[in-house]
């Protein structure tokens, strides 16, 4: 590492840009509605925003809340501000950011880990957008090529083969800490078939089974860096 | 004009490409930032462009599955509004069932031939409302928790601790879901094409790796995971012919 590099300014940096451009984009997606209702001449429904915005808060604010406080020390400060702007955490900008990390092999909690994971998020980001835009403007000629249903299932299955590689990648690194989160998930699933479409949530508790095991092996030595 | 056309209107697709424009920028400048801060850190410039390479090859993918997601949502919500909202925060199975709840709460339903413009801005407003929180969070309060977590404190080339295993250990519970869902989706619901298009991904990424480390291609380590992904969900099309 160059010695001469501040890296506590560019912290500072990150973090009063991330302010600022979070700040004047978050009010800019809660303008959107009211522009759109000024441009059409349409008007906000209040009473049925407040008895929807309720369950849906419910919902969603904990979970909200879970991510920020798990997903923060693994993106770093730069890349969690792009991240929690732009979305797509668990199924895009998450795995996308530890891939880099691990073909780059920086460690967490580094400066040059936090380079690359804002670098990754930053890429993916503009990449998606960019693909959402060019599908925006080809979208009367591609709707029958995407949705044809000879190619469908490959578009119905983006996940299975994204988690399918993942996996390999990160399940033969420690077999001892998969084996109890995925048997319970299947196990789980199988018992209650109505929790397969609730992955949302379990996520939550086999990502916390998966971290308590890592630590408890860990403190006994049981599992070593591959 | 009905709704539909409103919904699609130029003006419509004009503020949406304007919002989009900004957020964009924000992610051209951490860019940039991180980029030159690499260089300065002493960073190889191909580490740094092997990241961004990397990054764009895997994002293709599921960026066109997202694509799909606004062709699904657009039937209803109209263009500009499902490209709005699949491009910023959020993700689909969010976006879907947050503007079913909120059609619910208004007594219509998401079809295009009930919907009103009122509807449109209101069920806009739940979706953003309900998932702005996570941006809310980091505008308070990621400077003083970042800080707190001494991301900034460790110093290069030092060892992480348990944080290298923590990491390791999420991506386990994050693939487990995911992996454990299909499993039980195949016997449950006799539908084998998840379980089949994650085992030739993953049995494909098996080889990627193996010929990477043979041949000590670094392009292939860039983009093993979007071909085996491709490999996956080309076995799906197979598997339903």
């Amino acid at each position: 590492m160059n010695e001469e590099f501040d890296f506590e300014a560019y912290q500072a940096s990150i973090h009063r840009a991330g302010r600022t451009m979070l700040s004047i984009g978050v009010f800019l997606l809660l303008a959107a509605p009211f522009m759109m209702a000024a441009i059409t001449g349409s008007t906000i429904e209040w009473s049925a925003f407040f008895r929807a915005i309720v369950s849906v808060l419910i919902v969603y604010v904990p979970s909200c809340v879970v991510e920020y406080l798990i997903y923060v020390p693994l993106l770093g400060a730069g890349a969690s501000y792009l991240t929690f702007m732009t979305g797509n955490i668990t199924n895009l900008k998450l795995p996308c950011a530890f891939n880099s990390r691990e073909l780059a092999k920086t460690e967490i909690g580094t400066p040059e880990n936090e380079i690359v994971s804002t670098l990754s998020v930053a890429t993916s980001s503009l990449v998606t957008m960019l693909v959402i835009f060019a599908g925006v403007l080809l979208l009367i000629p591609l709707t029958p090529v995407l949705q044809n249903p000879v190619i469908k299932p490959a578009f119905d299955n983006v996940l299975p083969a994204l988690f399918g590689a993942l996996g390999f990648q990160y399940f033969r690194k420690s077999i001892k800490v998969t084996v109890f989160p995925l048997s319970f998930m299947v196990l789980l699933c199988l018992l209650i078939p109505s929790m397969i479409s609730k992955t949302s949530f379990l996520l939550i508790a086999c990502g916390g089974i998966a971290l308590a095991l890592s630590f408890i092996f860990w403190k006994k030595g049981w599992i070593k860096e591959k | 004009m009905n709704y539909i056309q409103l919904a699609n209107s130029l003006p419509m697709y004009l503020l949406v490409g304007a919002i989009l424009l900004f957020i964009a920028s924000i992610c051209v400048v951490f860019m940039r930032k991180s980029y030159k801060a690499g260089l300065a850190l002493g960073m190889d410039s191909k580490v740094l462009k092997g990241a961004i390479t990397s990054s764009a090859a895997f994002t293709v993918l599921p960026s066109v599955s997202i694509l799909l997601g606004v062709i699904a949502l657009s039937g209803s919500l109209g263009v500009p509004a499902a490209w709005l909202r699949l491009s910023v925060v959020g993700n689909l199975q969010y976006e879907a069932t947050v503007a079913n709840i909120a059609a619910e709460n208004m007594g219509t339903q998401l079809d295009s031939s009930v919907l009103t413009m009122n509807n449109l801005v209101t069920i806009l407003m739940v979706m953003t409302a309900g998932i702005v929180w996570g941006c809310l969070l980091s505008i308070f309060t990621l400077k003083g928790y970042s800080s707190k977590l001494r991301l900034t404190a460790k110093k290069s080339g030092s060892k992480g601790g348990f944080a290298g295993f923590a990491m390791t250990g999420m991506m386990i519970g994050l693939c487990s879901t995911f992996v454990g869902s299909y499993i039980a989706t195949a016997f449950v619901k006799a539908n084998t094409t998840p379980l089949i298009t994650l085992l030739v991904a993953g049995a494909a990424m098996a080889l990627f790796d193996t010929l990477a480390k043979r041949t000590k291609a670094a392009w292939l380590e860039n983009f093993s995971l979007s071909l085996s992904m491709l490999l996956g969900m080309a076995a799906a099309v197979l598997v339903n012919l």
